[in-house]
């Protein structure tokens, strides 16, 4: 049967069709949307958000000495959270298959950096496959289990945002049975002491040749043989865009590209005249052609950085050029916190406490935008309170205003240690948490401290302030960041104090459906305005400046934020 | 056959483009679909790339290659003019939602359509705010443009309407039909 898949309901259908038991992962873009498949569609899978990808990697990594299937998925910067269990897992014995989604993201369409994953498969030494389709991902996906449990090995999926945002057409196959999990004791390969490890790392290292000859006459290594005028080696979607601009040319199509099939590569360039490497972000594939002693073109002509798009693969092969590009100064319309969150409180009480703000990865990093510009840092998932302590700890006491933002999802993956560092270290900066009781960013996922896991069942629900007490913050308040007033004044205390101090800034996601807010649009009185613009400077996307003055749109959610801004008490309606 | 659907995140966009291709599905084209959404619900500029033909491999339009450029929002249009045929046909909804520098009143909200004819002489707009208004949903408004588009495409009304009755449920499917016969309506105006 066809379907239309994504390139990430593929690898879900995959998972099912391969017997998988168990799933877990931290939400993250562009991968979210496989666990979220997987427990909408296949509820025999149990599959979970773990607070953090270390976590969801060695949850699954347990399950797989239980002799279960198991995915756990990530997005590219996730798997740098799972490298200390990554680099050690293949030592051990992968008894369940285990496969390991990473969704990586060229271009940075949402993410803070665009690292090329496939450099850990490389790294840990484990095998690599990299679908080119949505077709591949699902078929790759079982294969990947296969080669797991064949060679005892973790193995990597390797997508990217085109292939996981995509959407073609996908042949579904049979659904494999699961195998049942026991409990075995395999201590001299699980026990990861010196004596131990030292023992196993030739095992890796014998393994990975195996794997290399095994990838020589692998099916999803393809040599398309036509015109030899010019020869493409490339995997993933830049196999899509040379096909696209290069049909007659003879490809070396690599799906499992990792490790590389030597003895292939040689067969391939001794067939055609000029050799090229077409892949997006690092030369991964290049380096392995040249350090054979091949010659090719590669990223003498291609770019490092960003995507990858027909029209570049063009460029660079046929060397043509686009056409001049129109020209329009257009006014850009970037991303924005949304009308009524309740994130612009609480970034515009810290504005004007004059704060310096250490930012993190959430929905309000985009306060770094005009005209709140209410973000100074952003690094990683829970370096923030990390940047605000250091920062605080160089100038010394009383220097400056430090605090730092992060919102409650980002707290729990990776915040808590930080913060139980501020304590432990007598930090003096202000940690402002951002408790939207969502998972925002990503398209509001549960967590745990919103009660409900994954699979929609109730669980316990982590009382913030309980948590921050326990990690040794004693000055901790929590407040209502609709509440302009209220907030200014609370971060203003909380500056004064003299140890470490927390604001809970306690309001939901306006997205989430159960979230009141009025959602009758506030109006402006043009009389009583005097255009003094003080309520435009929240960023709202809901209010414009026309003729002279403030003017609410249709987009309002009445939460009232602005009218407690206006001096004049232009602003009314119901709120 | 190229098509691009622009407009701005919240507008459903994305349900457009994902009906649009299951038609393709079942018309019997291949068919590849390709659309940045991690920032959709944040009111960022949205675009969606859907190809149908014999054999599609890339899933992102060349530049110059698009036959059809549907927009929702009037300066959303003019970011993608690149991608147009010489002769190809743009649909744009006569809407505006003023961007940042607009709504703070640094920018001026340009006016577009004498840029879309430097590039082709086939544009339509449409008042699909107002059809939408007049159907009582203001959130149908893409789909009124699906419809527009459909008359310019191969495939029949009654596939049309098979994709709407298998993708969408309840009184969601009953608007959005009613909303498709409208903008088919519009076209035939």
């Amino acid at each position: 049967m066809k379907k239309i898949l994504s390139g990430n309901e593929a690898i879900a259908r995959g998972a099912m069709e391969a017997g998988v038991h168990i799933a877990t992962a931290y939400p993250g873009t562009p991968s979210t949307e496989i666990l979220e498949t997987i427990a909408k569609k296949f509820p025999r899978i149990h599959a979970q958000w773990t607070p953090n990808e270390k976590v969801a990697l060695e949850v699954a990594a347990g399950a797989s000495y239980a002799g279960a299937r198991v995915i756990a998925v990530m997005k590219h910067v996730g798997v740098n959270v799972a490298a200390d269990p990554l680099m050690t897992l293949p030592y051990t014995y992968i008894r369940g298959g285990l496969v390991l989604v990473s969704a990586d993201d060229p271009e940075l369409f949402s993410s803070q950096n665009e690292q090329d994953n496939r450099n850990y498969a490389r790294f840990a030494k484990i095998p690599m496959l990299e679908p080119s389709s949505s077709q591949e991902a699902k078929d790759f996906t079982i294969e990947a289990f296969e080669i797991s449990e064949e060679f005892g090995t973790p193995v990597m999926v390797r997508t990217t945002t085109r292939i996981s945002h995509s959407r073609c057409i996908v042949e579904v196959g049979d659904i494999r049975d699961q195998a049942t999990p026991t409990l075995e004791k395999h201590s001299a390969q699980w026990v990861m002491l010196p004596a131990i490890a030292r023992v196993r790392h030739p095992i890796i290292e014998e393994r990975i040749q195996r794997l290399k000859a095994f990838s020589n006459t692998h099916k999803y290594n393809v040599m398309e043989m036509n015109n030899t005028s010019i020869g493409i080696i490339s995997s993933g979607v830049a196999y899509q865009y040379a096909k696209e601009v290069l049909p007659d040319a003879s490809f070396l199509k690599l799906g499992l590209s990792y490790p590389l099939p030597d003895k292939m590569i040689r067969e391939f360039a001794s067939k055609v005249d000029e050799l090229w490497v077409v892949e997006e972000l690092d030369p991964f594939i290049e380096q392995e052609v040249k350090a054979l002693g091949i010659t090719c073109h590669g990223k003498d002509h291609l770019p490092m950085c960003g995507e990858l798009s027909p029209d570049i693969v063009r460029n660079a092969i046929l060397n043509t050029k686009d056409e001049k590009g129109s020209q329009y100064n257009l006014p850009a319309r970037p991303p924005n916190m949304c009308p009524g969150c309740p994130h612009r409180g609480i970034l515009w009480a810290l504005k004007r406490n004059k704060c310096f703000i250490a930012g993190d990865i959430g929905c309000y990093t985009l306060g770094f935008l005009p005209p709140l510009e209410a973000i100074d840092t952003c690094l990683c998932m829970g370096a923030g309170i990390n940047h605000a302590h250091g920062i605080s700890k160089a100038l010394g006491p009383g220097k400056a205003k430090i605090a730092a933002v992060i919102g409650d999802s980002t707290f729990f993956h990776s915040g808590m240690t930080g913060l139980l560092n501020l304590a432990y270290n007598n930090g003096t900066a202000l940690v402002v948490i951002l408790d939207n009781r969502t998972t925002a960013m990503t398209g509001a996922q549960d967590h745990p401290g919103t009660g409900i896991t994954l699979e929609g069942d109730h669980t316990i629900e982590i009382n913030m302030e309980t948590l921050v007490r326990s990690l040794g913050i004693e000055w901790v308040e929590t407040i209502n960041p609709y509440d302009l007033k209220n907030a200014r004044k609370m971060v203003k205390r909380a500056l004064e104090h003299k140890g470490p101090a927390v604001i809970i800034s306690s309001a939901p996601c306006v997205l989430l459906k159960s979230t009141k807010v009025s959602g009758i649009p506030l109006k402006i009185d043009a009389d009583k305005c005097n255009g003094c613009k003080v309520c435009l400077g929240l960023g709202c996307p809901a209010i414009e400046f026309r003729d002279g003055k403030a003017f609410i749109t249709e987009a309002c959610s009445g939460c009232g934020m602005c009218k407690d801004l206006c001096a004049f008490d232009a602003i009314g309606g119901t709120v | 056959m190229n098509i691009l659907m622009a407009g701005v995140g919240g507008q459903g966009i994305i349900l457009a483009s994902d009906i649009l291709a299951q038609v393709m599905l079942i018309y019997g084209y291949d068919v590849k679909k390709s659309e940045i959404h991690g920032m959709a619900q944040r009111g960022g500029s949205v675009m969606s790339h859907i190809r149908f033909s014999g054999k599609v491999f890339s899933p992102i339009i060349s530049k110059a290659q698009c036959d059809i450029l549907v927009s929702s929002e009037e300066v959303e249009t003019a970011r993608y003019l690149d991608f147009l045929k010489p002769d190809a046909s743009v649909i744009v909804n006569r809407y505006r939602l003023s961007p940042p520098s607009v709504a703070l009143g640094a920018d001026e909200y340009p006016d577009i359509s004498d840029l879309i004819l430097e590039k082709t002489p086939h544009v339509c707009f449409i008042d699909g705010n107002d059809i939408a208004r007049s159907l009582g949903n203001p959130r149908v408004v893409n789909t009124i443009l699906l419809g527009f588009l459909s008359t310019l495409l191969e495939p029949d009304e009654s596939i049309w309407e098979e994709c709407f009755q298998t993708m969408l449920k309840g009184r969601i499917r009953d608007v959005n039909i009613q909303a498709f016969k409208a903008g088919r309506a519009a076209k035939a105006n």
